[in-house]
């Protein structure tokens, strides 16, 4: 457990935390990111700005704390890109069909408590360690 | 006040990107070592779920007793409440492909800050994901 960063950690969930609260109270919108980034396709053109200008924002914040010489790691490198395509798939088809991601139903449906975001959350994490599981631990790769 | 609604998403999404970069959600390698319980465990991501979801609990309290947003007519709250198989089956499908690479739709997208071509090859196809969504639902939607 050499890796854990539990400060780090809660700093930039507080962060999430906040972003999500100032994105609700001011403009009365869930922080969710795969709705975010969906509406760019399902909604018309007034409703695209604001969601176009929060994910150009979100990059810019990740760029902001590299400029500022953050101490991030380098990304580790990523799996072959048959494996990205497929995840990629699976990442956009799944979220829109159970309605949220590890943002939407992960921390701003469990903040408001919500029985289905629960659920969801559960589905995911459970899913996503047993994929891993077999992943590294079965298959060996990717 | 619609560029005042503007700026508050670009702010929020500004504090959004540096929340996911100090808490290194945006390494794929940190979500995996999360997920591999059987592995070198880095029980991080918890911590920062937990730390988003305390703010945020405490905050939507007080906002939620508001009438409305501070700069919007009103609450764009989800409405369903029935857990079915949609949602259930979407969340699988979710947490395969999110187990499969460590990536998901937040950190892809900050990822693009990297200008790595592994973040655009995920993200392009998650969009064919998405609009594949959008033609299903629309499908299902007609037959009702």
């Amino acid at each position: 457990m050499e890796n854990f960063t539990p400060l780090s950690a809660l700093i930039g969930g507080a962060l999430i935390g906040v972003s999500a609260a100032l994105l609700l109270g001011l403009n009365g919108r869930i922080a969710g990111i795969s709705g975010i980034a969906g509406g760019l396709f399902s909604s018309a053109g007034p409703a695209r700005a604001w969601r176009a200008l929060f994910l150009v924002g979100l990059i810019g914040g990740v760029a902001l704390y590299r400029l500022a010489g953050g101490p991030l790691q380098e990304i580790a490198p990523t799996p072959s890109l048959p494996y990205l395509i497929g995840a990629g798939l699976l990442v956009g088809i799944g979220t829109r069909i159970g309605g949220g991601c590890t943002s939407g139903h992960g921390i701003c449906g469990l903040a408001r408590l919500s029985p289905r975001s629960i659920a969801a959350t559960v589905t995911f994490i459970v899913v996503a360690g047993a994929t891993v599981f077999v992943v590294r631990h079965l298959v060996g790769g990717p | 006040m619609i560029a005042a609604r503007h700026g508050a998403a670009l702010a929020s999404g500004v504090i959004f990107g540096l929340g996911l970069a100090i808490s290194e959600m945006v390494n794929p390698a940190k979500v995996l070592a999360f997920l591999d319980v059987a592995g070198d465990w880095d029980p991080s991501l918890i911590l920062v779920m937990a730390g988003a979801v305390a703010v945020a609990l405490a905050a939507f309290r007080l906002i939620l007793k508001q009438p409305r947003p501070a700069l919007a007519d009103s609450f764009a709250l989800p409405t369903k409440t029935r857990i079915d198989g949609r949602l259930l089956g979407g969340a699988a499908l979710f947490g395969l492909g999110w187990g499969l690479v460590g990536l998901c739709p937040g950190p892809a997208i900050g990822g693009l800050a990297y200008l790595m071509p592994e973040s655009l090859y995920f993200l392009a196809a998650m969009a064919v994901g998405m609009v594949i969504a959008a033609l299903l639902k629309g499908a299902g939607d007609g037959r009702r």
